[in-house]
């Protein structure tokens, strides 16, 4: 045991080989072994009269992704209601992140944090279903909107933008409160002492400060919303989305190879995002 | 001699209470803070005339800070009226208030260079792009910073990071600049230079400093005047000379400076005198047992201890009346004495300060 320790605390690399491989390891199988697997997937075909995978490699999935319109209409709708959760996700986030972050007694925090948390507990289905039921004919948002002319948008995208934005707004709140709680209460109040009203402050201090914790959260409710299939298929009515596709072609379709393309377009659409943020500079403070 | 420079300032403020406001930079009255059940500041009466280099001195939790906070606009008070140059401003925020402060940990805005750091306040005031560069510049080469202007300020040293703030707060001229602590991050040298450089840069810029220190060489160094904070309220208000040499209380002897304090029994023991009072290090001379000098008081006892300070020795000196005695022995002394030397201390009776 001795003769161990003492080899291991005098040579670094045999510390972090013993320390790494595990992990490591784990990672290359479940991320890079599976991208592998999906993008060679989507190069196989199905034989249309027997229903069989044939494995020769063809581009003909990635093709028919590229240039059908079905397609680029369900990858267009699937980006802009992705977009549309995120806005109003960031846009409900930040006033709570910063009344947490920056006003709230240590007490208070501690409750909203809480709160901010326990809708994790509940399962993804029930809520779902929850709001499905929120926005039935007749349903609560009826109740309440019919008084005053209005009514509940009914099912469809409207629908799985409000679920959406709901589930995952816990994810983008938690970053961004973390971000305002370092940003140092001086740099606030120096702005203030140098003549800068409160918006003011909000829109040259606090906001650029924020950026990278924003944009942390919007990786969430972007990508989350991007892969889903599940609430669409509750609330969203008769809309595709990526993941819908992906999910009939898995199932009744019997497409694999088609899914795994579909499949690689939300992967290819998050990259691009990543790439995009990462040259804005903003990761650099994660 | 002490006694009547103690009612100096005294008069000097009152005679400008009884005037028009002008000449007066800063006034507080009655001014209180509580935060839960803590009175952080209780009661603040104080005047700061325009110009002037006025500090405020005490350990941490005295409440100085506090009362800096309430002058801008950070906290707001539970009691008490703040006026500034004349005007109530009592209730309003930081941003109405014609006053700047240099923070602790400076609060430079990390995502912006130096530059834009120093143009903020111009910024946010509306001043045209040029106009604001042009100034910050002239700003930055106040504090001698010209070359680092495109720098971040994580880019920084701690000195350069502390003119920069300097600079930012002077950019947009006001008429009272607060100093939070400003030097107590840098270390020695930089801190004495720094020193040097605020008070030249006050002179020349003729506003008023407010500075905040625990820290009583920084306080006497600076300073025009000195109010010396406990437990939230000014225990004494003066001249660092007044404040030094004339402390009215044991808490101002002991905590500005050194000083041997002889209570009740011990100043009837050794001195022969009622009342409490205090006596500075530096104005005790030690000669040999047997000789004594004219026209002082005097008391014999043993040499304790002697410590090397580098200008001079701490000699500690045990009285054979019980009281123990911290004397300042200069390095030009003729003849230093040793541990165990029988020894005689003398000091002037105008050197013994009556102690409230």
């Amino acid at each position: 045991m001795r003769r161990i320790g003492s080899f291991l605390s005098t040579h670094a690399w045999a510390r972090l080989t013993l320390l790494l491989t595990a992990p490591l390891a784990w990672l290359v199988l479940v991320y890079v072994v599976a991208l592998a697997a999906l993008l060679l997937t989507a190069l196989w075909s199905v034989d249309s009269f027997t229903g069989e995978i044939s494995k020769s490699l063809t581009f003909a999935n990635i093709k028919e992704i590229a240039t059908e319109s079905l397609y680029r209409t369900v990858t267009l709708r699937t980006i802009g209601v992705a977009l549309m959760v995120t806005v109003i996700d960031v846009v409900i986030a930040l006033p709570i992140a910063f009344y947490m972050g920056k006003v709230a007694s240590p007490r208070a925090r501690r409750l909203l944090v809480v709160a901010v948390l326990t809708p994790l507990w509940a399962s993804y289905l029930v809520k779902a279903f929850a709001w499905r039921s929120l926005l039935s004919e007749g349903g609560l948002v009826d109740w309440v909107l019919n008084p005053f002319g209005g009514g509940s948008p009914g099912y469809g995208l409207t629908a799985v933008v409000l679920t959406q934005a709901y589930i995952w707004l816990p994810y983008v709140i938690l970053p961004i409160f973390a971000g305002m709680e370092r940003v140092p209460d001086s740099l606030v109040e120096a702005a203030g002492d140098l003549g800068a009203s409160t918006s003011t402050t909000l829109r040259t201090v606090v906001l650029p400060l924020l950026l990278p914790s924003v944009i942390a959260g919007s990786i969430f409710s972007f990508s989350l919303t991007l892969g889903d299939y599940i609430s669409v298929n509750i609330v969203g009515g008769a809309n595709q989305m990526l993941g819908n596709l992906v999910f009939t072609n898995v199932g009744a379709a019997n497409n694999l190879p088609l899914a795994a393309a579909i499949a690689l377009v939300p992967i290819i659409i998050m990259l691009g995002y990543l790439a995009a943020v990462r040259r804005t500079g903003a990761l650099d403070n994660l | 001699m002490s006694e009547s420079i103690c009612f100096g300032p005294m008069t000097q403020a009152t005679s400008v209470e009884a005037g028009p406001t002008t000449g007066t930079a800063i006034r507080l009255q009655g001014l209180t803070k509580h935060f839960g059940d803590v009175r952080a500041v209780d009661g603040v009466d104080l005047e700061i005339a325009d110009g002037e280099f006025f500090s405020m001195l005490g350990p941490s939790g005295s409440g100085k800070t506090t009362v800096l906070r309430l002058i801008a606009g950070f906290e707001q008070p539970t009691d008490g009226v703040i006026t500034l140059a004349g005007a109530d401003v009592t209730g309003t925020a930081p941003f109405e208030r014609d006053v700047n402060t240099v923070f602790q940990d400076y609060a430079l805005f990390p995502h912006m260079n130096v530059l834009e750091n120093v143009a903020y306040g111009l910024r946010v005031r509306g001043v045209g792009k040029a106009e604001r560069l042009e100034r910050a510049r002239e700003a930055l080469g106040t504090v001698r910073l010209q070359h680092v202007s495109d720098r971040k300020p994580t880019q920084l040293s701690g000195g350069q990071r502390q003119r920069v703030a300097l600079a930012r707060a002077i950019v947009v001229r006001p008429k009272v600049l607060l100093l939070d602590e400003p030097l107590g991050a840098l270390d020695l040298k930089l801190r004495e230079q720094m020193q040097v450089e605020l008070k030249q840069l006050q002179r020349e810029l003729g506003i008023t400093f407010v500075f905040v220190t625990h820290d009583q060489e920084e306080a006497l160094t600076l300073s025009d005047r000195v109010a010396v904070f406990n437990d939230g309220r000014i225990v004494q208000l003066g001249t660092p000379r007044e404040i030094y040499e004339a402390p009215q209380t044991e808490y101002v002897a002991t905590f500005v400076g050194t000083s041997n304090v002889f209570g009740p029994d011990e100043a009837r023991a050794v001195l022969g005198r009622e009342g409490r009072f205090a006596l500075r290090p530096e104005k005790i001379s030690l000669f040999s047992a047997g000789e004594s000098a004219a026209g002082s008081i005097s008391a014999r006892g043993v040499v304790a201890e002697t410590i090397y300070l580098g200008t001079g020795r701490r000699v500690v000196v045990d009285l054979e009346a019980g009281q123990r005695l911290v004397v300042l022995e200069p390095s030009t002394a003729v003849a230093p004495v040793g541990r165990g030397d029988s020894v005689v201390a003398a000091w002037r009776p105008d050197d013994l300060v009556p102690l409230a």
